[in-house]
């Protein structure tokens, strides 16, 4: 039902993702009023946020120690169950990060309307699809009626040509694109990515480039579909099979956008100049490539606070500066190619001493893919931690959390005051430079090492 | 949240103000306290990493703190405020401390719509009365929902945009889930169509 002048949009959602930390008090709701659950076979359910992932408390039976979020995963459970909603619970070997495993089962698909309470929802849009994250009360609407009330949002193209060079990441491109537009930049938006960097890459590591459009302040970022996105989803459990398959491709391929469409702002990228880029300050905006330097000077007003929590001098030189703790996983690195790339560089080398290292794969079913290949192997050899799935130092809400002071590489998309644990000190780059830095214990230019 | 926040027309309240920019959900209300299953009570951990010491006691240079801050209901933040994460937390834990408006020239697009439907009014000023109000703290203002419009001490007044829709439901207490539940006969016929597609 379109816009009026008086009332928003009503739009109807085609996959509603759920997780345990933004749905319990949006059951409350239904229960409260007496409501159904509108369309459980639209619902797909997982835990990710402050579940474990350590081993035995995954799978041995050992209790999850903290106990408010033993409660929460309790309480998915039972809400699940009580509303017919499908549950990858703790024990499935399909559980997973909700944005790794949507795409991942085939639920993601072109042109739906996809929705969780989580603001990293964007990542769908790597598919073509319309996806965004929503608040608690929202999560209730589309419980009880599968739709949301909208108003239209405006466009803003982001087109990246040229060539990557080697070394140089899809997590580059988008910590690049921040840096460029700011994280407001996109606010009010959708963008679209598009461009010859853009087309060449897989779906993982256009997933990555979606995942961050929050962080510039966009609900949503999107990529149109196209032979790549077919090939990724063909075969795929909740992917159309057979007849429905084809019909659904002829859909698909109507849905990329004429060429000649206008968007309300346009933004443009030569990704044949990129380099590595890592992070140095409280937001994914405050980044420089890896040669590069904190700025001397910055009109940004935060800019003072940032470098007093993170500890630098302004105009320092990034690389060589120390690191402590290195985290691969998260919505935006954690898939199989992520950990293929962060394993390249660990092969046959050892992180440095004193350097904690954190693999956590995005869902369950990456893990047995990576260990298919002995890349949990590889980790382990040189001494990093490899883990069960789910968000863990992404936010630390399981207890896996960075400490006062420490300096933190990590390949997740919020770096924030805190976000990895208080006092944290969080700087973002790809699977590659994480790596790296973690080999050589200092900020570390992955080219150096490939 | 059964039902829709009381509906009001106007907020008057001395303001306090958090002079930084992009304020995000994380520095509202740190993840490790969203290991909840209600929404009650998280006013208590607002801003908990600038609000408390390590040692759990209120750090007594933070504003929040200050007895000037005592009963203020309009926040005034820098820009880009309430960016990050999609948690409905962060507008609860302002709404329970007791705040119901705040005030910057830009709000995250989540935060926005989280806020709206809480009884939280976001309030998008131009730059002049923004750096007015960031270099005036504790001045009484009064948020108008009538009119959009803030009225600063000496009877000037600016005004915010706001969604009509989310305006009517902000003053009459309406709550937007039965506005949709009343267009079921729509939505049924929508997914009749969509049912035909085959896939
Ligand atoms: S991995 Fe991090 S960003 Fe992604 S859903 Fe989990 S907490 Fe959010």
């Amino acid at each position: 039902m379109p816009q009026t002048s008086d009332t928003p949009a009503v739009l109807y959602i085609d996959l509603h993702l759920i997780h345990e930390v933004t749905s319990p008090q949006a059951f409350s709701v239904l229960r409260e009023r007496g409501l159904r659950l509108r369309r459980p076979d639209l619902t797909l359910a997982t835990m990710d946020h402050s579940t474990p992932t350590l081993t035995e408390q995954v799978f041995g039976g050992a209790p999850i120690t903290i106990e408010s979020a033993a409660k929460q995963v309790r309480q998915l459970e039972i809400n699940c169950a009580e509303f017919g909603v499908e549950l990858l619970d703790l024990a499935s070997d399909k559980r997973g990060i909700v944005h790794v495993i949507g795409p991942e089962l085939g639920a993601t698909q072109p042109g739906k309307t996809i929705v969780c309470g989580d603001s990293h929802t964007s990542t769908h849009g790597a598919f073509g699809a319309l996806a965004f994250g929503i608040g608690t009360t929202e999560v209730g609407h589309v419980f009880a009626t599968q739709c949301l009330l909208q108003s239209k949002p405006k466009t803003l193209a982001v087109t990246v040509d040229g060539r990557l060079a080697p070394g140089v990441t899809a997590k580059d491109i988008v910590l690049a694109i921040i840096g460029q537009i700011g994280v407001a930049g996109g606010t009010g938006h959708v963008i679209e990515f598009r461009g010859e960097a853009i087309r060449a890459l897989s779906m993982d590591e256009r997933m990555t480039i979606c995942n961050m459009s929050i962080e510039a302040g966009a609900r949503a970022g999107m990529i149109a579909p196209d032979e790549t996105t077919y090939a990724y989803l063909k075969g795929r459990p909740f992917a159309p099979q057979g007849e429905a398959w084809e019909r659904a491709v002829a859909d698909w391929k109507t849905l990329p956008g004429d060429p000649g469409a206008v968007f309300d702002r346009e933004v443009k990228l030569d990704a044949s100049t990129l380099e590595p880029m890592i992070t140095w300050g409280t937001h994914p905006g405050m980044v420089t490539g890896i040669t590069g330097t904190v700025p001397a000077a910055s009109d940004d007003p935060v800019f003072e606070r940032a470098l007093s929590y993170m500890g630098f001098e302004a105009g320092q030189k990034l690389a060589g500066s120390r690191v402590d703790v290195v985290f691969v996983g998260s919505c935006t690195n954690s898939r199989l190619t992520d950990l293929r790339a962060a394993a390249a560089v660990l092969k046959g080398r050892k992180i440095a001493r004193g350097v904690q290292m954190l693999v956590v794969p995005g869902s369950q079913q990456i893990k047995k893919a990576a260990e298919a290949e002995g890349l949990d192997q590889i980790f382990k050899a040189a001494g990093a931690e490899w883990r069960e799935s789910g968000c863990s130092m992404c936010l630390g809400m399981n207890g896996d959390t960075v400490e006062k002071g420490r300096y933190a590489v990590s390949t997740s998309n919020r770096n924030f005051e805190g976000r990895q644990g208080v006092g944290a000190r969080t700087l973002l780059a790809s699977p590659l430079t994480a790596a790296a830095s973690a080999v050589r214990g200092s900020i570390t230019d992955p080219r150096e090492l490939l | 949240m059964s039902a829709a926040p009381k509906g009001f027309e106007a907020v008057t309240s001395r303001t306090v103000v958090l002079p930084r920019t992009d304020i995000d959900t994380d520095q509202i209300i740190p993840a490790r306290f969203l290991r909840t299953t209600t929404r009650e009570g998280l006013g208590q951990q607002l801003f908990a990493d600038w609000r408390y010491l390590a040692d759990g006691s209120p750090n007594p240079d933070f504003v929040l703190n200050r007895p000037e801050a005592a009963g203020c209901r309009i926040l005034v933040g820098g820009r880009n405020f309430g960016c990050g994460s999609s948690r409905e937390h962060a507008p609860w834990a302002l709404v329970d401390f007791g705040i119901q408006a705040v005030v910057s020239t830009e709000f995250a697009d989540i935060f926005r719509a989280n806020s709206l439907k809480n009884g939280l009014v976001p309030v998008i000023v131009d730059q002049a009365t923004h750096a007015w109000l960031l270099a005036n703290p504790g001045v009484e203002i009064t948020v108008d929902l009538k009119t959009a419009s803030v009225i600063l001490p000496d009877g000037r007044s600016a005004p915010f945009p706001i969604d009509p829709f989310a305006r009517y439901c902000l003053m009459q207490g309406v709550d937007q889930l039965g506005y949709l539940l009343s267009k079921n006969d729509e939505i049924t016929a929508w997914e009749q169509r969509r049912a035909a597609r085959g896939y």
